[in-house]
């Protein structure tokens, strides 16, 4: 390994509640990664849930109190010492980062319902508006991918991968991190890992059935069924997503699909920042691919990018 | 009687009543003439039977607390809350894992959590309940079962909460799954266990359960504790 001496930046970060049970393997991968970046991720602590799903009723600011209470750790780790003037919150779950930012969006845009909030929270000090909601792949754009690219250590060349975007990244508009009709953003992204990012395919910001997994399954694989097959149509050999929601039903529900058509092909899905590690180099025990349902490793195998 | 008692006015059940200052609510219960049957516990603060409603003069805030821990205020309205009927899961605990999936499976309501903070507020244990139950969300179920240690189960967190969780039971799941799966062992403990069940120690106490109160009251003051 390089010694190289780039400061190390510290963000706040907020993992959410899938990272920390079901999918640890996501935040051991971005963890580590961004390490290898110079970005040292700090939880924010006693985080609590984000608010799973952002309410868009005028009169229903109750759903709004979790994501507030988050913000005001940031500042507060601001003013701790925790970190040093870094109101960047750093999320890596796209529902996560959705619910956070639309709750943001709201209370900074109306100072009455900050009030509100905050006049709730009489035990919390006010949160000041302050906190800038940020997603990985922003903080990866910032950083400019091409820094990226110069410290990947093993190259995805080849690798036609698929940019899933789902719903959560790209809307609403206000939130999305970019175009919500024709984004980039994941396709420059797997290029800086000297992937191939798979273009134009249609299927890359449809819905993928989202929590309809826990009781209408079958809404899940049909979608699910439908993602797959047009990612493989447009010559993909994987997916990657960054909603660990997306993951587990891309993913996961491949299996109940092959139950019901016995002739499907499955396609390995990865977290980004597995791929991320990977290209950086780290290894299995960081990148957890056992965890993932449907094997990936023959397929890197027969890329020549896992031993 | 000669000296002379302050005494306060108090509404119980929106009647009013004069109690003599500085009573807890369940002294000034009982003094004013309710026999309590139900609420009511071991007077110390450590049962959490007698969970109690009041607000204070001049206060909008409904403040909940222990009958027998909180001091009356003149002026003061109670109700008391003499049992609360919530959701308690059946379940065989040798059966469980020590992970989030049981508390899907038989608290769901947890994960409607939408941190206002409620509970907490209301709590007479100072116990940060908001945060154990975040913790259960996170997975962290040590932590969980660490911060609501203290409680008693009086109730008030499942009364006020929005979101309809049962604060109290899910906390003693945790305790318990901490305690059976996640707590570190004790090899004392584990031996101690095993020469009880060989029968070390029937003799002494067949000894024992024979001995004339005076001797046994002398056998415990006289008796050697060691501490390693």
């Amino acid at each position: 390994m390089e010694n190289d001496k780039t400061e190390t930046v510290k963000i706040p970060y907020f993992p959410g509640c899938t990272l920390k049970t079901t999918a640890k393997n996501f935040e051991q991968s971005a963890l580590r990664s961004m390490e290898k970046l110079g970005v040292e991720m700090v939880e924010l602590p006693k985080w609590n849930c984000c608010g799973t799903v952002s309410s868009l009723a005028s009169d229903d600011l109750m759903k709004h109190l979790a994501p507030v209470r988050d913000f005001i750790r940031v500042e507060e780790m601001n003013n701790t010492g925790l970190v040093d003037n870094e109101y960047r919150m750093l999320t890596l779950c796209s529902m996560c980062f959705n619910t956070l930012k639309q709750t943001n969006i709201r209370v900074t845009s109306s100072p009455e319902d900050l009030q509100s909030v905050n006049q709730f929270m009489y035990l919390e000090k006010d949160y000041e508006g302050k906190v800038d909601v940020t997603h990985l792949f922003e903080l990866l754009d910032s950083m400019g991918f091409d820094t990226i690219a110069e410290r990947v250590v093993r190259s995805l060349d080849g690798l036609k991968i698929a940019p899933y975007y789902g719903c959560l990244l790209l809307r609403p508009k206000s939130v999305g991190i970019d175009n919500p009709e024709n984004p980039s953003i994941i396709e420059r992204f797997i290029s800086s890992l000297g992937g191939s990012p798979v273009m134009n395919w249609e299927a890359k910001s449809r819905c993928c059935g989202s929590y309809h997994t826990v009781d209408n399954k079958a809404i899940v694989i049909k979608s699910v069924k439908g993602i797959i097959e047009n990612a493989r149509e447009f010559g993909a050999e994987t997916i990657i997503t960054s909603c660990p929601l997306c993951a587990f039903n891309l993913d996961n529900r491949q299996e109940d699909i092959m139950k019901e058509f016995p002739d499907f092909d499955p396609m390995p899905v990865f977290y980004f920042t597995q791929l991320l590690g990977l290209a950086l180099g780290l290894g299995d025990e960081v990148l957890g691919l056992d965890d993932n349902c449907i094997d990936p490793r023959p397929l890197l195998k027969r890329s020549g990018l896992y031993e | 009687m000669s000296e002379e008692r302050n005494m306060v006015t108090v509404y119980i059940l929106g009647e009013h009543f004069m109690v003599p200052e500085g009573s807890t609510i369940m002294t000034a219960l009982e003094y004013s003439g309710f026999q309590l049957k139900r609420g009511v516990g071991c007077r110390e603060g450590f049962c959490g039977a007698c969970a109690t409603v009041y607000r204070e003069k001049g206060e909008y805030k409904l403040k909940g607390g222990l009958a027998c821990q909180t001091v009356v205020s003149d002026g003061m309205t109670i109700a008391r809350i003499p049992f609360v009927p919530a959701e308690k899961a059946a379940y065989n605990l040798e059966e469980l894992k020590p992970d989030v999936s049981t508390f899907v499976e038989l608290y769901p309501s947890v994960f409607r959590c939408v941190s206002c903070n409620t509970c907490t507020k209301i709590c007479p244990q100072d116990i940060n309940v908001m945060d154990y139950i975040q913790d259960i969300i996170k997975g962290d179920i040590a932590s969980a079962a660490q911060t609501s240690f203290d409680c008693i189960r009086c109730g008030l967190c499942a009364l006020r909460c929005p979101a309809e969780i049962v604060q109290f039971n899910v906390g003693m799941l945790a305790q318990r799954l901490y305690g059976k799966y996640l707590a570190p062992k004790s090899p004392e403990l584990e031996t101690r266990v095993a020469e009880i069940e060989e029968g070390k120690y029937e003799s002494e106490i067949k000894r024992l359960k024979v001995l004339p109160k005076e001797e046994l009251v002398k056998e415990y003051y006289e008796r050697d504790i060691k501490i390693t």
